[in-house]
Parts: structure tokens; C-alpha cells; sequence
């Protein structure tokens, strides 16, 4: 327990803060990760399902 | 805050940080909204008058990082210009000088956006439009706020430049080139900043002396500034007309973008007549105000026409 309580010791509103940031980053990956499918099955077009099986 | 800072907070038992304060709603600020949006809007002009099409989720996609390089590029200028920020009534409560982000927060938050939306502009749309973004942010960060913005009256004529990107990259995003065209809307936008933010200096000239920076009113004072104002304005009135002159827009857009910039040049030779009190101050007022409209209107007569054409 005493070695968790070195280093900076954040106050409520800082980690309430940070959870509200944390939040908006996954969002943002999120929205990020469907971007990227999205744009590939536009550049590929039709060609995404022609491949070798 | 420096790794050797951090490693004397981790030698004691605890310690306070003040940073982490920020709230999304102040990321958000940095970004700029504002001037985010006009971003938008032109590069969406550019975008769509630009020869060629684009597949709407590429367009999409191009605006998206034109709007987060842009934002990006403030939030940045926010890092550099804490201080100044800190002086000025108009950005004292902007989040750094609030003390509700740090200016390290700040720095990480606009490099992090640059670099990404950069490398998504260019892998996703092409690689010309991200690097004409890369040199948009380099031109607004480094040329404008960290070298001209302190040491020149004329900061806001070249500086200026970096705001005029955007349709050109709205315009290289669908074509992967600029041209004759793009380059007659950036003209618009480049001719049109000075006399935009000089009619506010002039009005918040007691705030850019206090903060030391060499704006045409502190450095040449009212009068020159006046002149330059009449000056550009007529000099931006057949730029204006400019693109119903090369063949890229209607005569309805020759004959309304002729009367606005009349009245652009009138309200100009308003404020170049009155110099005294509060006409003169308010003069200033209608001109700032009457050139963002004159701005919006002009760019969504070219994008009103393009819609119909393409109808």
C-alpha cells in the first residue's frame, strides 16, 4: 500500500476529469477503428470480396 | 512538466500535480471552433468546385482532417502564445490562461492532432493534399505565430496565408493539384484577412499594446492603418469578381459579388473617413462584422452555384 501512495497523488476532480477524457479517446478510436472499414470497402469496391479462397 | 521534475515528484511520498485539469469542453476550445468552422466551410467550397469527383466518404474524410489540421494548428498557437493570451481581454479565458490546461498539455494535444491528421489526409485521400496540410500548419505555427505575429506589422498579411489554404486543399483533395482556380479562392480569403483584423485591432488597439505586439495600429498607428484598410479593400474588390472574370462562376455571382464588394469598399471608406470617438469605433465594428459576411456569402453563392450545376 505505501508504494502505491508515491509519486502524484491526483484529487477527485482531476480523476473525474481524466475518466471524462479517457471516455471521449475511446470515442474518438472508435469512431476511427469504423473510419478505416468504411474507407476500405469504399477503395476497394467490388474487388474486396474478389480473392482467393 | 520535465522528466526531471517528474522524477523529484516521484523521489517524495506524494505530490501535487496541477495539470490533468482540462475537461473534453476545453480540448475542445483549443481546437478553435470558431475559426474551425470557417475552415470547414471554404475547404468544403474548395472541395466542391474543384473539376472531377470525389467519393462522398472521401470528402468526408478530407474536411474531417482539414478541420482537426486546422484545430490542431490552434491549439498550438495557444501553447506558443500563453502568454500573450494572458494580457489580452479577448483571450484571457481561453483554457491556458484560465489554468485549465497546461501549456505541455496543450503542446502534446496539438502536435498528437497534426501528426494525425496529416498521415490520414494522405493515406486515406492522397498524399499532396497531407503534405499541403503538414505545410498549412507549419506556415500557421511556425511562420505566423512563432516568427511574424511579434516582429512584423505585416503578420496578419503573410500570416494570413495559412487561413487562405484551406479551399486549395479542398481543391487538392478531389484533384491531388492546385490551380488557377483554387489559387483565385485562396486569393479571396488572403486579400480579405487584412482589412478584417485591422478593423478589430483598430478597435482593440489598447489590448495589442498591452500586449506588446507590433500590429499595424500600435507600430504605424490609426491613420496608415486606415489607408491600408481602404487600400486592400479595393484591392480585394475585383478579386472578389474574380471568378465570374475567369469563367468559373454565373453572372449572378458577377453581379452580387460586384454590389457586396461595393459595400465592402464603402464601409472601408467609412472607416478611413471617420477617426474620431465612438463613429469611429463604430464604424469598425460594421466593417469587421459586414467582412465575415461578405466572406460567407461570396463562398456560398460558389458553392450554391456548383450545387445547381452539378443538380
Amino acid at each position: 500500500m505505501a508504494e502505491q501512495e508515491k509519486g502524484i497523488a491526483l484529487t477527485e476532480e482531476q480523476k473525474k476529469k481524466r475518466r471524462s477524457r479517457s471516455i471521449a479517446i475511446a470515442c474518438v478510436l472508435g469512431g476511427l477503428v469504423v473510419l478505416f472499414y468504411v474507407v476500405t470497402i469504399v477503395k476497394m469496391g467490388p474487388d474486396i470480396l474478389n480473392r482467393a479462397l | 512538466m520535465s522528466l526531471v521534475e517528474r522524477q523529484d515528484m516521484m523521489n517524495q511520498e506524494t505530490a501535487v500535480w496541477n495539470g490533468g485539469m482540462g475537461s473534453v469542453s476545453d480540448y475542445v476550445a483549443l481546437l478553435k471552433p470558431r475559426v474551425m468552422s470557417l475552415v470547414i466551410f471554404t475547404a468544403f467550397v474548395g472541395l466542391m468546385l474543384a473539376p472531377g469527383t470525389v467519393h462522398p466518404v472521401l470528402g468526408v474524410v478530407a474536411i474531417l482532417c482539414i478541420a482537426i489540421g486546422a484545430g490542431a494548428s490552434g491549439a498550438l498557437n495557444m501553447w506558443y502564445d500563453a502568454d500573450i493570451d494572458e494580457v489580452m481581454t479577448r483571450t484571457r479565458k481561453r483554457p491556458i490562461p484560465a489554468g485549465k490546461v497546461t501549456r505541455d498539455e496543450a503542446l502534446a494535444f496539438g502536435v498528437t492532432l497534426s501528426i494525425g491528421s496529416v498521415v490520414l489526409l494522405g493515406l486515406l485521400v492522397n498524399w499532396f493534399a497531407g503534405a499541403f496540410l503538414a505545410f498549412t500548419i507549419f506556415f500557421y505555427v511556425v511562420v505566423y505565430s512563432m516568427w511574424l505575429k511579434r516582429s512584423t506589422p505585416q503578420n496578419i498579411v503573410i500570416g494570413g496565408a495559412a487561413g487562405a489554404f484551406p479551399p486549395m486543399i479542398g481543391w487538392a483533395s478531389v484533384t491531388g493539384s492546385v490551380s488557377l482556380e483554387s489559387f483565385v479562392l485562396f486569393l479571396i480569403i488572403f486579400m480579405w484577412t487584412p482589412p478584417h483584423f485591422w478593423a478589430l485591432a483598430l478597435v482593440k488597439n489598447g489590448d495589442y499594446q498591452a500586449a506588446k505586439i507590433p500590429m499595424l495600429p500600435v507600430v504605424a498607428g490609426e491613420t496608415v492603418t486606415r489607408h491600408h484598410i481602404l487600400a486592400y479593400a479595393v484591392l480585394l474588390a475585383p478579386i472578389g469578381v474574380a471568378p465570374y472574370l475567369l469563367g468559373f462562376a454565373s453572372p449572378v455571382y458577377g453581379v452580387a459579388s460586384a454590389v457586396l464588394s461595393a459595400i465592402f469598399v464603402g464601409l472601408s471608406f467609412d472607416v478611413w473617413r471617420k477617426r474620431e470617438g465612438d463613429p469611429a469605433k463604430a464604424a469598425c465594428w460594421r466593417l469587421f462584422k459586414f467582412s465575415i459576411f461578405y466572406l460567407f456569402m461570396l463562398f456560398a453563392l460558389l458553392l450554391g452555384e456548383s450545387l445547381i450545376a452539378g443538380a
